[in-house]
């Protein structure tokens, strides 16, 4: 953990989504396209601050994409997603801007190769946000210890374990101070032994009122931190519902379907 | 033993030390500038911006398809004579500094390559790690893909440098008239009977200068790989 008082995470959030909506991500009839695949359709989704959303369906269906249309890696071809009530902006500074607020962490981890974990962490301050050297150092290992990874700073990427590389990237993202944070399937490249230490960062963070969109398939992740599942199939939100809900009477049969399948594995 | 003896008293007419740092220095300037200017292209062929690929990439196929030899003479009779483009008051500088931007362009292209096929090397999802914490275009390519791109690209990039060190005997077109080819002619030209030794004494020289570049990019490839 942080000292207290020291370093904060993110703004402290002190309303209650449900009452008192403060849209974080909107997406409003958004589609896309790869060539002729028709990859997301007429994708309407809002999260509110402080919530986590999980986003689960079958492979291809379209979650990672939704993901990099958030903070437009990938354009869309139409509809609109706003950050905070405001348009993503078009390539650019602006745009630059924006990714610096909406934290991504990536399936394959993504470490800056050439560096050491602490320079992966302090990058994006320095260089997006002017932070001073020596506050950055500082902030950074705050962060990485407080994923548990304090002791691995001064360590190239690949001398780490899968879970260690993925804190890392949780801890590289944090340093921005994201208004959002996405997670596209954290815990897939992991094996299963590390798997939990990933969760377990993310379900503190979950808890200290981070907004999230979490792609994954960890159903112990959606009960324990979730507010909202989100299920998609073919580029489609087929159901939004409480994870309880979802998990226990699924709506349509393409999630029967697909929950069968996850449950049986 | 005479034969040698009196080859070496010929030889010490001709300055053949001074004519290979001519032949380096130009490796030197040349090789600085094809790094930057390949640098430069293959930043601007991996762009957001088409108008930035489609010149990169033209750059590129036009310079390395035109052999160096008609580029030095461009250099020389067209940007010099026809255009009357000057550095100094004396032209033997002005030959030199032609001979270093065109053997520069003519290897940038080269290098661009050699870049280009590193950048192939750095997996996607590094400048998109880089995007995803805010960095733009240039700073994710600055500090992110092209340090991995030359620690990937070592081994071309070497042997860009050692076909430039080859090359800045072409040099003599552009009329930079002390270094080893020039030198080697007017030896040859004045001692036709030592032939074979003085062929002997320049090839060692080039021999002598290019094996540590190759064993040294061999050693840095080798140590500097990125390890994923
Ligand atoms: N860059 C791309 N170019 C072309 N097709 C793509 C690209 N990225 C993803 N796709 C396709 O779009 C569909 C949705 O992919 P994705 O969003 O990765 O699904 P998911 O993350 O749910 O597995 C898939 O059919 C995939 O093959
Ligand atoms: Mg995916």
């Amino acid at each position: 953990m942080v000292d207290s008082g020291s370093y904060e995470l993110f703004d402290p959030v002190g309303v209650e989504p449900d009452f008192n909506p403060d849209p974080v991500a909107q997406m409003i009839n958004v589609q896309k396209h790869f060539g002729h695949l028709h990859v997301l359709k007429d994708i309407n989704l809002t999260v509110n601050r402080g919530e986590v959303v999980v986003v689960i369906g079958p492979s291809g269906s379209g979650k990672s994409t939704l993901c990099r249309t958030i903070n437009r890696l990938e354009p869309i071809d139409s509809g609109q997603i706003l950050i905070q009530g405001k348009l993503l902006p078009q390539e650019g500074r602006d745009l630059a801007r924006l990714r610096a607020d909406v934290g991504m962490v990536f399936q394959s981890f993504n470490l800056f190769a050439h560096m050491s974990i602490l320079d992966n962490v302090t990058l994006g301050p320095r260089k997006a946000r002017k932070v001073p050297k020596a506050k950055a150092e500082a902030e950074a290992l705050a962060l990485l210890d407080r994923v548990g990874i304090k002791d691995q700073a001064k360590k190239l990427p690949a001398q780490l374990s899968g879970g260690q590389q993925q804190r890392a990237a949780i801890a590289r993202a944090l340093a921005m101070h994201p208004v959002l944070m996405l997670f596209d399937e954290p815990t897939s490249a992991l094996d299963p032994e590390m798997i939990n230490e990933v969760l377990d960062v993310m379900v503190s963070l979950a808890k200290e009122g981070m907004t999230m969109i979490v792609v994954t398939h960890e159903m112990g992740f959606a009960r324990r931190a979730a507010d909202r599942v989100v299920f998609m199939s073919d580029g489609l939100i087929l159901e939004e519902g409480s994870p309880e809900a979802f998990f226990t009477t699924p709506q349509t049969d393409r999630a029967k379907d697909f929950l069968a399948k996850i449950l049986h594995h | 033993m005479d034969y040698l003896s009196r080859y070496w008293a010929f030889m010490a007419k001709y300055n053949v030390l001074n004519a290979f740092w001519v032949n380096i220095s130009l490796t030197l300037a040349a090789g600085a500038l094809a790094l930057i200017l390949g640098t430069i292209a293959v930043t601007m062929r991996i762009s957001p911006v088409s108008s930035l690929r489609l010149a990169s990439t033209f750059y590129v196929n036009v310079f390395r398809d035109i052999p160096l030899t008609v580029v030095m003479v461009i250099m020389a009779s067209v940007v010099w004579m026809q255009l009357n483009v000057s550095f100094s008051n004396d032209f033997h500088v002005d030959f030199y500094i032609l001979a270093i931007i065109g053997l520069g362009i003519y290897h940038s292209s080269f290098i661009a390559e050699a870049l280009r096929s590193g950048i192939n090397t750095v997996p996607v999802g590094q400048a998109e790690a880089a995007r995803g914490i805010g960095l733009t275009f240039l700073q994710s390519t600055r500090i992110v893909v092209l340090p991995q791109a030359f620690r990937g690209s070592i081994a071309p990039i070497g042997n860009t440098i050692i076909a430039l060190i080859k090359n800045t005997t072409v040099a003599s077109v552009t009329g930079v008239s002390n270094e080893t080819s020039s030198t080697m002619q007017a030896a040859i030209e004045m001692g036709p009977q030592f032939i074979f030794l003085i062929f002997l004494t320049f090839a060692l020289g080039y021999v002598i200068i290019v094996i540590p570049v190759g064993l040294l990019s061999t050693s840095l490839s080798r140590r500097l790989a990125v390890k994923r």
